[in-house]
Parts: C-alpha cells; sequence; structure tokens
C-alpha cells in the first residue's frame, strides 16, 4: 500500500491552534502542500501575523517569523531583500492585513515585492473574540458591531483584492473559498500558481481565502459554510483579478 | 484496499471529514482524545474508495490515506 | 585617507555603508533626509538595497525582517519618526535582532520644531517602546564621532544580537566637518558578516540532515518562559553593562570645583566653556557618556574630586539625563541642571555664566 495523503513534510507535528471546524487550517495545509510540491522547503520562509494563525511560525517546518499586528508585508519585504534567493510567503487575516496593516500591504503590492500573500477573510477578528473586522458584512452582528455593521456609520466592507487590482505592479491576484471540497480543489490551484510564480520570481502574488470563523459566528462548522456561501460570497466575488501569467504577451 | 486513518492527537471533532464522506463510513468515536474531543474514525475500511473528498476538508491535517 | 568635509547625516550613510551595511529602509524627515538621500544614492551602487517605505512603521519592520535573515542593517529617523519606530524596537529586542537605528533629534513634543535637541533621552534610554527591555544608545558629539559610532553600533549589536541608537542631534546631522572614514568591508570580511547569523537567523536549509527551523519572533504565552527569556535578556544587558561602557573625561582633576555632565552636542558648549574659564584659572571637569546606556555611573562618580563644590548638568531639553546623573553621585554633592528647550542651543557665553556663578 502506498501513502497517497498525508500530512506534508512542510509542516511541523505541532497541532493547529484554530478552532475546531475553522477553515483557517485548510489554507495553511494547502500553502505546505504548495510549497512541498515545488520542492521549495529549504528556500522557503513566512511570516505569521497576529491573529488566529499567530502560531504559523510553529506550523511550518522551515524558517518563519512572527510579525508585529499587520507588519508582515514590510517584514517580508526586509527578508526577500536580505536574502533574495529565498521564498517569502505572508499568512494574514482580515484584521491583521485590511485594518491595521493597510498600508503595508498595499505598498508592497504597489512595489511589486516578490512575495506571496494569503489573506484568510472571515469577516471578523476571530483571535481577540469576534470583534468587527474591516471585512464584516452590512448588517452582520459582532461584539463591537452589536446592532449590525451600519455602513453609515463605519463604512462598507473592504474588497482587497479590487483594491489591490487596481494596481499596476501585482502579478496574480485572485480570490478562492474553502466552504467545498471543490472550493477547497480550487483554491489549492490558485495556491500553487501563487508559490510557482514566487518560485520563478514572476513579482507579487496574493491570494484571498473566503473563511469561515464557526466559534465567533455561533454555527457549527458546516452550517457556518453555509452561512459563508450565502452571505459572503455574494459580497466577495470568487475569481482571478489579475494573471500576468496568463495574460496574452 | 484503501485505507483511511484519523490521527486521534490531531482531530478536533469538528465533523467535517463525516459530512464529506461519500460513503459514510466516518463518524464520531465513543472515546475522547486527550483534548477531550470526540474524534473521528473509520468503521468500515472496506469501502473507503481512497476519494480523498475526507482528507481535503480536514482543517486539521489528521488524515491519512493509503492506497 | 585623507579627510573629506561632510555633513554628518552623510558621514554616518557612508560610514555605514563602509561597515557593511547593505540593507537601509528608512522614510523623509527633516533634519535627518540628507541620510536617506545619501543611502538612495549610494546603495546601488554598492549593490545595496535602499527602500523609500510607506511610513516609519513600515520601515522598521522591514528592519525586523532584514535583521531577521541575519544582515547588516540600519533605518534613520528624527524624533517624531522615531516614536512611530518603537513598535519595531520592542519586537527586535524581544527577539533578539541585531540593526543600527539613527535618531537625528529634532525639538520637541509632538511635531515640534526641526532645530537640534536632546528631548528623545528618556525614550532611548529608558525604554520608548513596550515592555522590560534595552537598547544600546550610542551618543557622538562631532561628525567623525557620528561616523566612527556608526561601525561600532554594527559591530555591537552583531556581538550582542540587540539593537543600538545613534542619538545624534540637528545640529550633527546638519553641519559638516572634516571626517576621515575607516577602510570600508572588504569582499571576504562582508562575506563573513553575510554569514556571522547563521546559527539563528533565517537562511536556506542545507540538503539532508542539516535542517532547521529557525523562529524570529517575540511572543511567548507561557508567562513562566517568558519571564525566564526576559531574565536572560538582562543577563546580556549586564555583560553589556560590565563591557561596554565609554565616556570622555575632559579636564577633570582634583583641582576640578565643578564637575560638567553633558552629552552629544550639549557638550561641545560645555567644553568651550571650560577652556574659557581655564584660563581665568577656573578649573571645571567635563564627563561626557559617549554610551547613554549603558550608562557610565562609575565613571561619573569618580571622577567627582575633592574640591568639586557641584556636578552641574547641561543638556538641550528639560532635564533628562540628570536623572542618572543623580544616581551616579548618589547624594555626594548638588546636582544642579540648566536646559534650553524648543530646539535653542545654549552657547558658550551661556554654559560660562552659569558656571561662573557657582564661584
Amino acid at each position: 500500500m502506498q501513502v497517497i495523503a498525508k500530512r506534508p513534510e512542510t509542516l511541523t507535528a505541532e497541532p493547529f491552534t484554530y478552532c475546531p471546524g475553522c477553515t483557517h487550517g485548510i489554507a495553511t495545509r494547502l500553502i505546505a502542500e504548495a510549497i512541498e510540491e515545488h520542492g521549495l522547503i529549504n528556500l522557503m520562509a513566512g511570516v505569521a501575523p497576529v491573529g488566529c494563525a499567530v502560531f504559523a511560525y510553529k506550523f511550518f517546518n522551515f524558517d518563519m517569523a512572527e510579525a508585529a499586528h499587520g507588519r508582515a508585508p514590510a517584514v517580508a519585504t526586509g527578508m526577500k531583500r536580505g536574502r533574495p534567493n529565498m521564498h517569502i510567503f505572508t499568512y494574514q487575516g482580515d484584521g491583521d492585513l485590511a485594518a491595521i496593516g493597510t498600508a503595508e500591504i498595499v505598498h508592497a503590492a504597489n512595489r511589486g515585492e516578490h512575495i506571496s500573500i494569503f489573506f484568510i477573510n472571515n469577516a471578523i477578528y476571530g483571535m481577540t473574540g469576534g470583534q468587527m473586522a474591516p471585512t464584516t458584512l452590512a448588517g452582520m452582528k459582532t461584539t463591537t458591531s452589536p446592532y449590525g455593521r451600519n455602513p453609515d456609520d463605519i463604512g462598507y466592507p473592504i474588497r482587497m483584492c479590487e483594491l489591490l487590482a487596481s494596481l499596476v505592479a501585482p502579478y496574480y491576484i485572485e480570490r478562492v473559498s474553502l466552504l467545498s471540497p471543490g472550493d477547497i480543489l480550487r483554491a489549492k490551484k490558485a495556491v500553487n500558481k501563487a508559490i510557482q510564480y514566487n518560485k520563478e520570481e514572476r513579482g507579487f502574488t496574493f491570494i484571498e481565502f473566503i473563511s469561515t470563523c464557526p466559534t465567533n459566528w455561533g454555527f457549527d462548522p458546516d452550517k457556518a459554510r453555509e452561512w459563508a456561501k450565502e452571505n459572503m460570497l455574494p459580497y466577495y466575488k470568487l475569481g482571478v483579478f489579475r494573471d500576468k501569467g496568463e495574460e496574452v504577451q | 484496499m484503501p485505507r483511511v486513518t484519523v490521527d486521534p492527537f490531531y482531530c478536533k471533532g469538528c465533523g467535517l471529514c463525516i459530512i464529506a464522506c461519500p460513503k459514510k463510513i466516518l463518524q464520531f468515536s465513543e472515546d475522547i482524545n486527550d483534548k477531550g474531543y470526540h474524534y473521528a474514525e473509520c468503521i468500515n475500511q472496506e469501502v473507503c474508495t481512497a476519494c480523498r473528498l475526507c482528507y481535503i476538508t480536514c482543517p486539521d491535517v489528521a488524515i491519512t490515506i493509503e492506497k | 585617507m585623507s579627510k573629506i568635509l561632510m555633513k554628518g547625516n552623510e558621514a554616518v550613510a557612508e560610514a555605514a555603508i563602509r561597515a557593511g551595511c547593505r540593507l537601509y529602509f528608512a522614510y523623509p524627515i527633516t533634519p535627518q533626509s540628507e541620510l536617506i538621500e545619501y543611502m538612495a544614492k549610494m546603495m546601488p551602487k554598492v549593490g545595496g538595497t535602499f527602500i523609500q517605505a510607506e511610513s516609519e512603521v513600515a520601515a522598521i519592520n522591514m528592519v525586523y525582517g532584514a535583521a531577521g535573515v541575519g544582515k547588516r542593517v540600519m533605518t534613520s529617523s528624527s524624533s517624531p519618526g522615531i516614536s512611530l519606530k518603537q513598535e519595531g524596537i520592542s519586537y527586535m529586542a524581544g527577539a533578539e535582532l541585531p540593526a543600527v537605528i539613527v535618531n537625528v533629534q529634532r525639538g520637541g513634543p509632538g511635531l515640534g520644531d526641526i532645530q537640534p535637541a536632546q528631548g528623545d533621552y528618556f525614550q532611548a534610554v529608558k525604554g520608548g517602546g513596550h515592555g522590560d527591555y534595552q537598547l544600546i544608545v550610542l551618543a557622538p558629539c562631532s561628525v567623525q564621532e557620528f561616523a566612527d559610532l556608526a561601525s561600532d553600533a554594527f559591530d555591537l549589536a552583531d556581538k550582542y544580537r540587540n539593537p543600538v541608537m545613534i542619538l545624534a542631534d540637528g545640529m550633527l546631522g546638519q553641519m559638516m566637518e572634516p571626517v576621515e572614514f575607516k577602510p570600508a568591508k572588504t569582499q571576504e570580511e562582508l562575506e563573513a558578516l553575510a554569514n556571522q547569523h547563521l546559527s539563528w537567523c533565517i537562511c536556506p536549509n542545507a540538503d539532508g540532515d542539516a535542517k532547521h527551523h529557525h523562529e524570529i519572533n517575540s511572543l511567548e504565552l507561557d508567562p513562566e518562559i517568558l519571564e525566564k527569556h526576559v531574565n536572560k535578556l538582562y543577563e546580556k544587558y549586564a555583560e553589556i553593562e560590565k563591557n561596554e561602557v565609554r565616556y570622555e573625561s575632559y579636564n577633570v582633576s582634583d583641582d576640578n570645583e565643578i564637575l560638567c555632565v553633558a552629552w552629544g552636542t550639549a557638550a561641545r558648549v560645555v567644553k568651550s566653556a571650560i577652556n574659557e574659564l581655564a584660563v581665568r584659572g577656573k578649573s571645571i571637569g567635563l564627563v561626557r557618556p559617549i554610551t547613554c546606556w549603558p550608562y557610565p555611573y562609575e565613571a561619573i562618580a569618580s571622577a567627582i574630586g575633592p574640591k568639586v563644590k557641584k556636578v552641574y548638568v547641561f543638556e538641550l531639553n528639560s532635564g533628562q539625563m540628570v536623572e542618572d546623573v543623580k544616581i551616579a553621585v548618589n547624594g555626594k554633592v548638588p546636582v544642579d541642571f540648566w536646559g534650553k528647550l524648543g530646539g535653542i542651543v545654549f552657547t558658550p557665553a551661556d554654559i560660562q555664566a552659569k558656571l561662573e556663578a557657582c564661584f
């Protein structure tokens, strides 16, 4: 018998600290698999965020840096410029990337840094206990929008892919979801492409994952996926927003 | 014959693999693991087709599939 | 090598490049902009990296990343920008990352003005960022020393895996003086520098068994382990206090009736006043801390001669270092303070008047 699916070598033996049924772990695995499949374990390094993936530096079986909240793209910039022969990615949540780290992500993208950004959007701050995120949907209740997010007061949820796609430099931008096995397989393709482009030094690559937060949304893991399909996907449209590798030369 | 194994050390009993399995051969264990979760386990290896849907869905990379 | 007439801001940049710094990230701010401009011009010529970051916060986090991959890296700013960098500085101290941060101080608080000041002493020496940590703080008082300390700063940062701050001011940054540089690192020396941190930094894995998992991190949720980590930092700081205290004794003798303590630009002015008064038969000594941390407490205590009536501290702030002087003097003689604010640099005549009034 042959093992056809198992924990990739690019993950350590450390169990994930995500809540049961949270799709964060799937994104973490897809990244680890892509790095393994591209044979990059010895040349890869990642940057962990502040948020639910704060311990990502323990999960990946290669060198990792833990960044201050939102600063991962700046840290990754310093790492890539310091060791250009290495391949660098960041792993960030919506509060980290789209609120406190807005300047860092926009400018890393605008410089076209040769790094990959993996962005988990579950429309809420998970780690701190379910507060409103920049991506929280209009009307959605959180502990800091207890009456529902009021766009007239606090603005509309930010669509990061669309925002970054307005810049010239980014090489590849795609939004995927982790809400069904089919979605996950499509997400895997996108992650693989980002890592491939990273390996080939094509430029800045950005993958947004529509993800769940069963704990803070207050649903069981399956219901959380259904809720996300019904409520998040209409606002956060899946698809490729930029792929310079596929453009006609 | 394919074989699916869920590692109780990693499993948090979220049940996503149980939903994903087309053959309905995964279920929650009677036992609990060290973290206190009823982990997923395979109750009938015979019918596993190694379709990998459980592995693909598992957020904790707790599943190994052999064929 | 002959001397070159240069601005302090340019001299410190040139010295950093000669010391092997090939990565520099910063944001423009007066009165340090010549530094970032010099780096923008020179880094591409030596195969280095220059990035004008989107903010001081981003710049210091780029420094965090570059230090994390084990390379010599520098940033610079002036007071308001240094405040923004404090987050990253605290993280670097926690993660034990070597880097050099130049602060060309200006008047504060807030936006203040763009004149020379020394109001960031507390911020540099007593913390600045959150948590228990220390920076090594070097305070030059001439363009030559500004340049010399740049190269020393990198050596200290690498030796102790700790961020080092050069605490200059707008006067030192803007004025031109002749400066003689140390020779630039050779190719072999640069390679040795690039590989000095491989035991802990983020770097490629060798194939085979030598696989490593290095973490650049300041997070530890287990309070016992975090306490142990901070205690370990303080053991390192004790080592630095033992080995790295630097100061200049100027005209210190048993005849001194007054002992002055001043640092940086302020010390230059005090020296002129001391010289002038020496001609008139007044014996005054000066201890000038070159390391504001580790602080030369013992040097100050032992410089208090038998005839010293008073220790007089002069700073371009409202009285910050004077607190450390009081710790050093420990009640032995009275400690007096006088300073100027708003970015105004006192003149030798100002200091002379203050000192003469003591006789």
